[in-house]
């Protein structure tokens, strides 16, 4: 819809809605003059309303009903929210798990993807692709070798951080990392850490090239000292559309951490204690067939992925402030 | 003074030994981030009683392709030919990537340089979607791809991936930078749009395509099937490994065959990065999110 101007000084209705169809009128003939730029979007404008914007109408319109695919979907109102927040014990962990998962690992990846990033830049050209390459290929090779963690953590003395730890005499028999609740959340924080110098990191190792050099030059002449300084008054400020990017990647991979804890602590895991939201909802919508509560899960993680991302951009606009 | 030379060019606010420490911080860092991925690689060519020696070793001391040796007589064992399984992770990945390619430019390009109504919203609806993952709306897709029949078809893993938001996001960013001029001029020659598109357009963004590639690359090449498809002919390359390493890692008789299922895995597309890479910075410095 173009954004028109309201017209408020028409108060008469009739006017109005004179008004509004020469609005009509002249949307519509811009349509048609338009015509070539709506074929040129049309394939990915229907592939992307078939694939993505119905299927988060549909989920939730599902979220409000009893589904079970097989019968027609009845209409219970707000009853699977209720059930999700009062009744749901295994939710609430997978609530916990979550959060307590995208503020490690999605705060930490994202500061050390700057970090890195920016310490990769103040290195001499030459060598700097060779350490991007280092630093991203876990992000972009881990998810095929995330069972080699499966290895290191193994949970008799074969594997690799138990004969370590046995061998320096620290621990003297094997610990279960990955069938012990108490250890499976940490085992997984490092795990997703490894992996998370991803598409922000590019983008933050290429936007640092192109921050404009004459502004550096100026702030020298205003009396800055050392790089921490230039980091926060000239960088970081100059960067802000990338860290945008970086933030909106960072938590949608943070919150959304499912299919890296499968191979490694089962599925569902002991005791649910590496559960999140989202296995929460592979479980209900995969195998239990309960499509309307599983619709209510993924209402709640798109909407509180939706509120983060608000929020993180409100802060990210107070830098170099 | 030649090793200052050496580490950067003299610049007021940087001093010699923060520089080198810098250097050995990202190394030390680098060595800890490489170190499983070359444990993936030891562990591949680990005969069998290495594996299971304790204390466990980091390092291979008699290299073996016995477990790629494995791998493939496994392979042959199986049901369906290893071949139809590898067929249909390059076939799928290679449709699925120009598709895509083709489909997110095209939209990107009247996006970056023409006007018409709606074109702000469609943008802005797009960003949102890059916030949500793809579990959020796996339960209503299969109900769409159901309806259309497109269950067990490759259409169902391919055409979704046509519209991946990250893909037109950062096409249009970088499309946004080609001057009007250039396109004005091929007007006033009478070239049609998609003319423009075809000869102008699309040999300019050349880094932008390829790193739509490579990460649209990344999705496709792990990607499962999962619930779409259930006839085995149709089942992918990755589905097939992680059946032969089914009941997890710590298989004792599949140990070995794991580390070359890693291996073969993560090869393909650290080798497309390692190619591409110069191309991919040139796309990403233009990805930020404008307020």
């Amino acid at each position: 819809m173009p954004s028109e101007p309201m017209q408020t000084s028409l108060s008469m209705p009739y006017k109005r809605k004179l008004a509004e169809r020469g609005r009509l009128g002249r949307l519509l003939a811009d349509i048609k003059k338009n015509k070539v730029s709506y074929l040129f979007l049309a394939p990915y404008g229907i592939i992307f309303l078939f694939f993505t914007v119905l299927p988060v109408v549909i989920s939730i319109g599902f979220s409000f009903t009893y589904y079970n695919i097989l019968e027609p979907p009845q209409w219970i109102g707000w009853r699977n929210y209720i059930n999700l927040f009062l009744a749901d014990e295994v939710f609430l962990i997978s609530i916990k798990n979550t959060f307590l998962l995208a503020a490690i690992t999605g705060s930490l990846g994202y500061f050390a993807s700057f970090f890195f990033a920016w310490l990769i830049n103040e290195l001499p050209r030459r060598i700097r692709p060779f350490f991007v390459l280092i630093f991203y290929a876990p992000a972009l090779a881990g998810y095929a070798v995330s069972q080699i963690w499966g290895i290191l953590f193994s949970g008799d003395a074969y594997g690799w951080m138990n004969g370590f730890l046995m061998k320096l005499g620290i621990i003297r028999e094997p610990i279960y990392w990955l069938t012990d609740p108490n250890y499976m959340l940490p085992v997984l924080i490092v795990v997703v850490l490894w992996m998370s110098l991803s598409h922000g990191f590019l983008a933050f190792v290429a936007g640092l090239q192109t921050v404009d050099r004459s502004l550096y030059e100026a702030g020298y002449t205003d009396g800055i000292r050392n790089r921490w300084q230039e980091l926060w008054y000239i960088t970081l400020p100059s960067m802000r559309p990338q860290l945008m990017f970086g933030a909106v990647m960072s938590i949608t991979s943070s919150f959304a951490i499912h299919d890296v804890l499968v191979p490694l602590v089962g599925f569902p895991s002991t005791d649910y204690a590496a559960h999140t939201v989202v296995s929460h909802l592979v479980d209900y919508g995969s195998f239990r067939f309960e499509m309307g509560y599983a619709s209510a899960i993924a209402t709640v993680l798109f909407l509180v992925m939706v509120g983060t991302n608000k929020i993180v951009q409100r802060l990210l606009r107070k830098v170099g402030q | 003074m030649r090793t200052m030379k050496l580490l950067r060019p003299s610049n007021l606010s940087r001093s010699l030994g923060g520089d080198i420490l810098n250097l050995l911080f990202l190394i030390l860092c680098g060595c800890l981030m490489a170190l499983p991925l070359l444990y993936t690689i030891f562990q591949a060519l680990k005969p069998l009683d290495e594996i299971f020696i304790f204390p466990p070793r980091f390092y291979v001391r008699n290299p073996t392709l016995d477990n790629f040796v494995q791998l493939l007589v496994m392979m042959g064992e199986s049901w369906v030919p290893f071949s139809r399984y590898l067929f249909n992770t390059i076939f799928v990945t290679i449709t699925g990537t120009i598709g895509h390619v083709i489909v997110a430019s095209m939209a990107a390009f009247v996006l970056a340089k023409h006007r018409f109504p709606g074109q702000n919203l469609f943008f802005n609806i797009v960003i949102l979607a890059l916030m949500f993952s793809y579990h959020v709306t796996a339960i209503p897709n299969y109900l769409i791809m159901a309806r259309l029949n497109w269950v067990d078809t490759y259409l169902a893993l391919i055409v979704p991936y046509f519209s991946y938001p990250l893909g037109l996001f950062l096409m249009k960013q970088f499309m946004d930078q080609i001057p009007d001029s250039l396109l004005e001029s091929a007007r006033i020659d009478g070239a049609s749009e998609f003319r423009i598109f075809w000869k102008i357009v699309m040999p300019s963004v050349k880094p932008a395509w390829l790193t739509l590639i490579i990460f649209i690359f990344q999705q496709l090449w792990t990607m499962q099937g999962g619930v779409y498809i259930y006839s085995e002919q149709l089942k992918t390359l990755s589905y097939a490994f992680s059946q032969i390493l089914l009941g997890g890692a710590v298989t004792i008789a599949r140990a070995g065959v794991s580390g070359a299922v890693g291996l073969l895995m993560m090869i393909p597309p650290i080798v497309l990065f390692i190619v591409t890479q110069s191309n991919i910075m040139e796309t990403m410095a233009t990805s930020g999110i404008k307020e």
